[in-house]
């Protein structure tokens, strides 16, 4: 078992001693985002300092360094989910990823006679872009029952697939419930019905080993921000033929050959394709650190301890009086609660006086409620560096949460 | 309204208005009577409308309705309850030394009654929002009635 206590050493986040409210920091918001290691500063710091340029605009050796690079962090990043070199697309994360996979393929191909498959459980960014194609296409969006306790199953798509349907896209952990998908099996009953999965792997990929040719997704969506790397980088992976089939969203410098007065341009191949305008270069220096770094803790390693916090933790939440577990069988690092007769905004405000950070709200998942019946909830949310003192920090602070307006007049 | 106010008397003033707030209700009758404005927020459930009916430049009701949290519904409840009967330029002075108070900033208590348990809102500097949102939308509908008086 990887030891959290050794590892938050390398982290400034956790070595500075950060304090909120007086209080040390107890971060239980890794599905936000997560803390960074110095190596990923260090590499980010590199490229400021060290190797500055852009990439493929010049014939010197500094941008030939950061070509090189960006060829290295496509193969990083293939090898971490298993595809090759150019299935990688550099985009600024889960968000824009599945944009391009709306705009530049669904909103292509689907028509007005075609279904896209959702369910109530996803987050904003994998609703409203396929909206967005539903609006522009006249295609149908449908949603895909959920079992009783919140739970996406094979079975359940069987239920509402047709060969009507052409893209179903789900996450393979949710970010409110956090129940692990069955996605192979989904992507099994998609594909036997001719319809695309597209994956929002922003919760899974950064907790646990992500194969997209095991799972055979079409696509896997992904946030480098959510696996101790920087914001404004993300990961776009999608299955070279498709990829080559997609349009473009955004055009401009470094993504074409030539193009014409009349109107004609001709596109570089995928990914370059897809990837106009100056990339994140510092973001993607970070990325490659960030996943070097999680592969040298290892992805089961991770797993493995994120589960036994979980254990842990619900031992401890369950026999809170008033605490209400809504995903106590999950198997991630996210437990969403409320406590009776509390707002959940003021039972944030109240942990958060306490120097614990949690989350408050719907969580991007606005179409959740129609489920659960609850209007808000608060959720935390676990990574490796997660400790028990963190978990008991919770558990007290929730147990003593009868005063929770408290936090108006410390 | 003494400064001294308990801890243990503010938690229940801002419950007492969360649990049985007087003014958390849609217009009764004519509803186009009432300047009203919506207001939402992207961190909060808060998802509200404040209904304002004025005439000869005073406040002759003030009520809201909608989804809210423990502040906002206090906060507005409160603040209904402090407008009505006030003319616009006593409404807009309160609005501001509400929004001085809840900033830090120098502020006249005598005049905020019972709105002065939001006075530490600044230490929990993300509910700010919710301690302010039926204010904005009041102050909104006075700016709006200064703007077509003139
Ligand atoms: C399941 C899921 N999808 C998508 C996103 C959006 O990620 P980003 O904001 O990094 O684009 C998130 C992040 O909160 C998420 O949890």
């Amino acid at each position: 078992m990887i030891d959290p206590y050794r590892i938050r050493k390398d982290f400034p986040m956790f070595e500075n001693h950060i304090k909120m409210q007086g209080h040390d920091l107890v971060f239980l918001d890794n599905a936000s985002t997560t803390f960074k290691p110095f190596a990923v500063i260090k590499a980010e710091e590199e490229y400021l300092t060290r190797f500055t340029s852009n990439t493929h605009r010049g014939d010197y050796d500094l941008c030939f360094a950061n070509d090189s690079k960006v060829a290295e962090a496509r193969h990083v990043v293939g090898h971490f989910i298993n595809a090759l070199d150019k299935e990688i697309v550099f985009t600024s994360g889960t968000t824009m990823s599945i944009n391009f996979i709306a705009l530049g393929y669904a909103a292509k191909y689907l028509t007005k006679d075609d279904e896209i498959l959702l369910t109530l459980a996803e987050h904003a960014s994998n609703i409203l872009p396929w909206y967005k194609v539903s609006e522009m296409t006249g295609c149908k969006i449908n949603f895909i029952p959920l079992t009783k306790e919140g739970r996406l199953t094979a079975e359940n798509l069987k239920k509402v697939i047709s060969n009507k349907t052409k893209i179903v896209a789900v996450a393979q952990v949710t970010n409110v419930l956090g129940f692990v998908n069955d996605i192979k099996e989904i992507a099994k009953v998609a594909h036997e019905y001719g319809a695309l999965l597209a994956c929002d792997g922003a919760q899974s990929v950064p907790h646990m080993k992500v194969d997209v040719k095991d799972l055979d997704v079409d696509f896997l969506s992904f946030s480098g921000h959510k696996l101790c790397g920087p914001t404004g980088i993300g990961v776009l992976y999608g299955k070279y033929e498709l990829l080559e089939k997609m349009d473009p969203v955004l055009s401009g410098g470094g993504n074409n050959v030539k193009f014409e007065t009349d109107v004609s341009v001709k596109y570089l191949p995928a990914p370059a394709k897809l990837e106009a305008g100056t990339l994140n270069i510092q973001g993607i220096y970070g990325l490659v650190a960030a996943i070097k770094y999680l592969e040298e803790i290892g992805m089961e390693n991770i797993e493995d301890l994120e589960k036994n916090n979980r254990k842990y933790a619900i031992s401890l939440l369950k026999h809170i009086p008033d605490l209400v577990i809504y995903n106590e069988d999950a198997e991630s690092g996210i437990i969403t609660f409320n406590m009776k007769g509390v707002f959940a905004q003021d039972l944030a405000t109240y942990l958060n006086s306490k120097g614990i950070a949690c989350r408050s709200g719907q969580h991007c998942a606005k179409l959740l409620h129609h489920f659960t019946g609850e209007l808000a909830t608060v959720r935390m949310s676990m990574y490796f560096y997660t400790t028990k003192e963190d978990i008991d920090a919770l558990a007290n602070a929730l147990k003593n949460g009868g005063n929770f307006l408290d936090a108006y007049f410390a | 309204m003494p400064i001294s106010l308990s801890p243990m008397m503010m938690r229940q003033i801002i419950m007492d208005h969360y649990e049985n707030p007087q003014y958390k209700h849609a217009p009764e009758g004519d509803l186009s009577r009432y300047e009203q404005v919506h207001m939402d927020s992207a961190n909060c459930i808060d998802d509200i409308i404040v209904y304002v009916l004025v005439k000869d430049n005073r406040v002759i009701d003030a009520c809201f309705d909608g989804v809210a949290c423990t502040i906002s519904t206090s906060s507005t409840d409160i603040m209904c309850g402090l407008m009505i009967g006030k003319t616009f330029d006593e409404a807009k002075y309160i609005v501001e030394q509400y929004n001085n108070m809840i900033h830090e900033k120098e502020y006249d208590a005598n005049v905020l009654d019972e709105a002065i348990v939001f006075m530490n809102t600044s230490k929990q500097a993300a509910r700010i929002h919710c301690a302010t949102i039926g204010w904005d939308a009041l102050d909104e509908i006075l700016e709006h009635h200064h703007h077509e008086e003139k």
